[in-house]
């Protein structure tokens, strides 16, 4: 099943002003129900604004979006459900809680469904959970808690929405390492979990090559490419042409290669690496351990 | 939709209105309102529509933006009007009832209406074409004969560049703070006043917060950067009055001659109380 489908998509900003942007310029996509997809693109290349499409947050100026195969656009009762349908997290989605404890604000989305108190509470412990919360985080007040964890709640507060579609804009910004970790193994640990549709916005090409199982390249407005992450990474000259990098394991192997040495040009992640050098080593009858 | 709101939007150009020194753009802005109030006679009047036409010609902003700058006023030019129109005694034209239309009702309403209409749009023009920086250094320097009285003209000008400066921030984090929460099913369109005054409240949390955070953050910026307000401070770019800036002057001044002019000897066809 067509989860998301963008058709001739294009959105301009501040029509009329000498402000004028097109941030997405007739974009065409259609991304398979169960898959997760990194999206990458240098710093306005319309990543942000093409995934606010997605649920209903910006108007096309023209063309199509459908989720499930529904219009988006073409009934206005549509829309408010397919908000909840499809959960978005913005960037430095921590600076907007709002609530006096932590449990209340991630109540507030499965609130806004109209869902019973019971199937609230059971959710938002399910949510709170996944994140890795401890329950008695639940009962604090969110403006006392650390940015990392500030980070998981508001997460929390769309994961207890259910969505069938997730969406994380660049998650992990501004975490340490070890919390860049931790968020995207909850994401990676969610999606197999539920089998549902996850979009991961990032500028980091190791974290898209490790969790992500297709990549959508965005580049000035438009697609570039949407693959597998091995084809698109093999890609690596027209990916640094349009500003942006392949993963550093990538980058070695494609020097190796140059310098004549067999191996594969679809290498992104260490263990494949690793694989790679062994089996390269194993050919030529170098001994190791 | 937040972004529609341009009261005190610049609007970048390369015009004469724009290079102008902003101190001589306040002036003669203080000069257009006071031409606009001193012209008792509709006539009068009449002398700033080819004077807006012109500056707004000549700085390239284009027709739509003075529309934008008239909506937000629209309601208030339509309450004094019909206040107006019948509230004053005078001849009457129309009846009903208690209620009636007096042909001297009539004019002030329309000159009213003329009036507060040029005067937005006027004023809309100079913020449209300074920038906000300009404009509170300008005002910096207007008001500096002021430190004399121990008015700290510079910290309250200061405030001002920075009050201005952070509108555009705070409207674009409102509308990301917005997005967020619809994205978690707020519903900010529908039911009654009480539901919708509650459901501002996950948007105003946020914007206090990140507005308090924002202001600790530049106050240290500041800081960092040895900043201790007004004394001795030097500026990069000096303000200079130029010929461009004596024309516009002479200009204004013609116009404001030319409506004191008619105040004292046209006809006065309509006389306004």
């Amino acid at each position: 099943m067509i989860a998301i489908k963008a058709q001739e998509l294009t959105y301009t900003y501040s029509v009329g002003t000498p402000f004028e942007k097109t941030a997405v310029d007739h974009i065409n996509l259609e991304i398979e129900q169960g898959e997760f997809v990194g999206v990458i693109g240098h710093t306005g290349s319309g990543k942000s604004t093409l995934i606010q499409h997605f649920n209903g947050l910006l108007k096309p100026t023209s063309g199509k979006i459908y989720i499930n195969g529904t219009d988006l656009w073409a009934e206005d009762t549509v829309r408010r459900a397919y908000r909840v349908k499809v959960g978005l997290v913005c960037q430095y989605p921590e600076f907007r809680l709002f609530e006096e404890t932590v449990y209340k604000d991630i109540a507030f989305g499965p609130g806004n469904m109209g869902l019973s108190p019971a199937e609230i509470d059971q959710r938002v412990r399910q949510a709170a959970a996944a994140v890795g919360l401890k329950p008695k985080t639940l009962d604090s007040s969110p403006f006392e808690l650390s940015g990392g964890q500030k980070r998981r709640v508001a997460i929390a507060g769309v994961l207890a929405m259910e969505p069938d579609i997730l969406i994380l804009d660049e998650p992990t910004a501004g975490l340490d390492p070890k919390g860049r970790e931790q968020i995207l193994s909850l994401i990676k640990a969610y999606h197999k979990q539920r089998r549902n549709t996850i979009l991961l916005v990032s500028h980091s090409m190791e974290d898209i090559a490790k969790y992500a199982k297709k990549v959508l390249v965005l580049s000035k407005a438009g697609v570039v490419m949407y693959d597998d992450v091995a084809n698109v990474f093999s890609r690596a000259k027209e990916i640094e042409k349009i500003g942006l990098s392949v993963p550093q394991i990538t980058r070695v192997f494609e020097l190796l290669r140059d310098q004549g040495y067999p191996v594969s040009d679809s290498i992104y992640t260490l263990e494949y690496a690793k694989q790679e050098l062994l089996r390269m080593l194993e050919e030529r009858g170098v001994p190791h351990a | 939709m937040l972004k529609d709101i341009t009261i005190g939007q610049y609007f970048p150009g390369q015009s004469i209105l724009h290079e102008m020194d902003p101190r001589m753009k306040i002036v003669l802005t203080t000069v257009y309102i006071i031409m606009l109030f001193a012209a008792s006679n509709p006539l009068g009047l009449c002398v700033s529509i080819p004077f807006l036409v012109l500056a707004y010609g000549v700085s390239r902003i284009p027709a739509v933006m003075i529309l934008r700058s008239l909506k937000p006023v629209l309601p208030i030019i339509i309450f004094t009007s019909l206040l107006n129109m019948f509230f004053i005694d005078g001849q009457v034209l129309w009846q009903l009832g208690f209620l009636k239309i007096t042909l001297q009702g009539l004019t002030t309403a329309i000159v009213m209406s003329i009036r507060i209409l040029f005067l937005i749009a006027g004023t809309s023009l100079l913020t449209y074409t300074t920038s906000p920086i300009a404009l509170t250094d300008g005002i910096e320097r207007l008001f500096s004969p002021l430190k004399r009285l121990k008015l700290p003209v510079h910290e309250l000008a200061m405030m001002m560049t920075i009050a201005l400066r952070f509108i555009p921030t705070l409207v674009e984090e409102t509308d990301k703070i917005m997005s967020a929460q619809k994205a978690r099913g707020a519903d900010m369109e529908s039911g009654g006043l009480t539901r919708r005054a509650k459901a501002l409240i996950p948007i105003l949390i946020p914007l206090f917060v990140s507005a308090f955070r924002r202001a600790d953050e530049l106050a240290l910026a500041m800081e960092c950067r040895c900043y201790r307000g007004g004394e001795g401070r030097t500026r990069m770019k000096q303000l200079k009055i130029h010929s461009r800036d004596i024309f516009c002057a002479i200009f204004v001044g013609v116009c404001f001659a030319a409506v004191i002019a008619i105040n004292l000897w046209a006809p006065v066809v309509l006389t306004m109380r």
